[in-house]
């Protein structure tokens, strides 16, 4: 039975990319770290539908698709930044602080 | 141990140490492709769960497409020399350890407690609807009944996402 297991390593991954999304200025590297706290989610859903039924797969395969919609708009708003900052750190990304 | 939690932890392994990797790396160039091997990896894991399909389109769909995209950008952008650091200073990271931990802790706290046995009872064993079903047909009963409508919704998603991107990416419409 591998359900325990598998919960753990998605608390490891989750929570390396919450760490990652903290301490990192890249918006990149901050999106990337997106990606893997949504895999760290879908590990879990993987998990539990071996026990619960094949209704988690599907859940899957949506956040799969959102998270594909994410990353598309996602770039597209980082190479919009780039091309009025020349840089993508979040540290100079401040124009609604006013 | 089975030889089945063998193979599990090799994977959980290189997955927990890639994705460490992956948020350190200086360059994002080697931060994506460091993903990718978690990626990979959680993908062998899946099919360690049984769900074949979602393994399969794992390695298309996110090791492939959305890596790629990630990849386009940063090589697009040429971002691909490591340059000063953009990690916070040690104050900060002492922080945010902080609170990765605390997070951990209380995640690890919540992965500990045990489903309903109602809960468990639920669904039919996920190997024999396979051999029923196929690994695909397993996966499209619930998909195409019971969230017929997320189902459609996710496909005008995909499509404003398309348009979305477009219109921010262009320069003049």
């Amino acid at each position: 039975m591998l359900l325990g297991p598998s919960l753990m390593v998605s608390v490891i991954l989750f929570s390396l990319g919450v760490a990652g999304v903290l301490f990192r200025r890249n918006a990149i590297v901050i999106f990337m770290c997106i990606e893997l706290m949504l895999n760290a989610v879908n590990l879990t859903f993987v998990a539990l539908a071996q026990q619960l039924g094949p209704e988690g797969h599907a859940i899957v395969f949506f956040v799969m698709a959102v998270a594909a919609a994410e990353a598309a708009v996602g770039l597209a708003i980082m190479i919009a930044i780039y091309r009025h900052k020349e840089s993508v750190n979040v540290k100079e990304i401040n124009l609604l602080r006013g | 141990m089975t030889q089945l939690e063998v193979v599990f932890w090799i994977f959980a392994a290189t997955a927990i140490v890639s994705a460490f990797l992956c948020i350190t790396r200086k360059s994002p160039v080697a931060s994506a492709l460091w993903l990718v091997v978690t990626l990979f990896s959680l993908a062998a894991i899946f099919v360690l769960l049984d769900a074949h399909f979602i393994a399969a389109i794992q390695v298309l769909v996110y090791a492939g497409a959305i890596m790629v995209l990630f990849l386009f950008v940063i090589m697009l952008l040429n971002l691909g020399r490591g340059g000063p650091s953009d990690m916070l200073g040690w104050a900060g990271r002492l922080v945010m350890l902080a609170i990765g931990l605390l997070m951990a802790v209380e995640l690890w706290v919540l992965s500990r407690a045990t489903p309903d046995e109602g809960l468990l009872m639920a669904g039919e064993p996920l190997q024999r609807l396979t051999e029923q079903h196929g690994a695909v047909g397993m996966i499209s009963e619930p998909l195409y009944r019971t969230y017929l409508v997320p189902f459609e919704l996710t496909g005008m998603l995909l499509l404003a996402a398309i348009v979305g991107a477009l219109v921010l990416a262009k320069r003049r419409l």
